[in-house]
């Protein structure tokens, strides 16, 4: 079964990131760990790496799907930029998920959730500058499964107080 | 000159009694409950992209009683529209749901200032649909289209026409703060929830129950 790397970078660009998960150390880092595939969402990007531009992976490429979830779905693990709903939708598949935050966009609020999920230990978090590291050193096993939301208690609490029960 | 005084007589007795009848109304919430006839009319805001995703979620957990379900969006949102048509058509049971489309109050990174003539115009369209469809519940989480809309419940209520309740579910993506039209509709709507606990903390009137989406 082949390992396989999914990379996004959501509606926009990245291409820091795709730059840094292509580098020379970060290539090596996942071979080390048993990777063969990865597969690069680029989205407006620059940059679109080549099939055989990393040794010991083979490299897809693609800018935009109708939905990711097929990628996430065969993926083993996900680098994601921090956006909530790429956030949301690979904790959803239960994907093993490391967040690299785009040190130009501090402000965005977008980063809280990110944040937030990886202080309540949902999802690793580095940046461009120590992605080949994380991935050399990182540790999975210390995260904990995020549980789907439960829309149903938000059911339960309108029909009592709107008198439908 | 006596007219004059009279007019702003006039407006300062208008503008004295629709904030009372605004006070009353905004008061009186917890003892309007829209279920006790059986069914609950819903008026739903769908966003672009994730807001959409979110509030279908919510709508999917709600029983068939709330019906029917006219959802509204904005319109220059591409998505929404297919996604409430794959979600209406894979619910168990079909009922009655209509599609609205208002023009788009804010975009995402619009400044302040045109934003606001962009709510007021949006406004036009929103208050003669909310007082046309007379929905009991208004519910949003946050795309700008959703001000309009509750403005328009509200002045349901206010009017006495039809005591619309607002019931608005702050996004997930918020952890610490709340977005633009949540810190509007917190003061006005019935039932707000948020979905982390340190929203709770600063928002007292706020309802937590865990993550909801």
């Amino acid at each position: 079964m082949m390992k396989t790397v999914f990379v996004t970078v959501g509606s926009t660009r990245f291409d820091e990131l795709i730059e840094s998960v292509t580098s020379e150390e970060a290539v090596e880092a996942l071979v080390k760990r048993g990777y063969s595939r990865l597969v690069l969402q680029v989205g407006h990007g620059l940059l679109l790496p080549c099939p055989d531009s990393c040794p010991g992976l083979t490299v897809k490429t693609f800018r935009f799907k109708n939905s990711i979830l097929d990628e996430l779905r065969q993926a083993d693990l996900v680098i994601s930029h921090a956006g909530a709903g790429s956030c949301l939708e690979a904790l959803g598949v239960q994907k093993s998920l490391l967040v690299v935050i785009n040190d130009r966009l501090m402000d965005n609020h977008q980063l809280e959730l990110a944040w937030k999920l990886n202080t309540e230990n949902h999802l690793l978090y580095c940046s461009c500058s120590t992605l080949a590291m994380t991935l050399a050193t990182m540790d999975f096993s210390v995260l904990i499964p995020f549980l789907p939301g439960q829309p149903q208690n938000f059911a339960k609490f309108m029909d009592t107080v709107l008198g439908l029960d | 000159m006596h007219a004059l005084w009279g007019i702003l007589a006039g407006l300062c007795l208008v503008g004295t009694v629709l904030f009372l009848r605004f006070y009353i109304v905004l008061r009186n919430g917890s003892d309007c409950k829209p279920g006790r006839k059986g069914c609950v009319s819903l008026l739903v805001v769908a966003g672009s992209g994730g807001h959409t995703a979110e509030i279908l979620r919510l709508v999917a957990s709600l029983s068939q009683s709330y019906s029917p379900r006219h959802y509204v969006l904005a319109d220059t949102d591409r998505m929404s529209e297919e996604k409430i048509h794959t979600f209406e058509s894979s619910r168990e049971e079909k009922s009655v749901f209509t599609i609205h489309r208002i023009p788009r109050s804010r975009e995402v990174r619009q400044s302040w200032s045109s934003s606001v003539i962009s709510t007021l115009y949006a406004l036009l369209y929103s208050i003669p649909l909310v007082f046309r469809l007379r929905p009991d519940v208004v519910l949003c989480n946050g795309p700008g289209t959703c001000v309009p809309l509750c403005a328009g419940g509200l002045l349901l209520g206010v009017l006495g026409v039809k005591r619309v309740l607002i019931v608005y579910v702050e996004s997930i993506c918020r952890v610490e703060s709340l977005s633009l039209s949540g810190k509007l509709l917190y003061p006005v709507a019935d039932y707000f929830f948020v979905q982390w606990e340190n929203l709770k903390a600063k928002y007292p009137r706020s309802i937590y129950l865990g993550r909801i989406v």
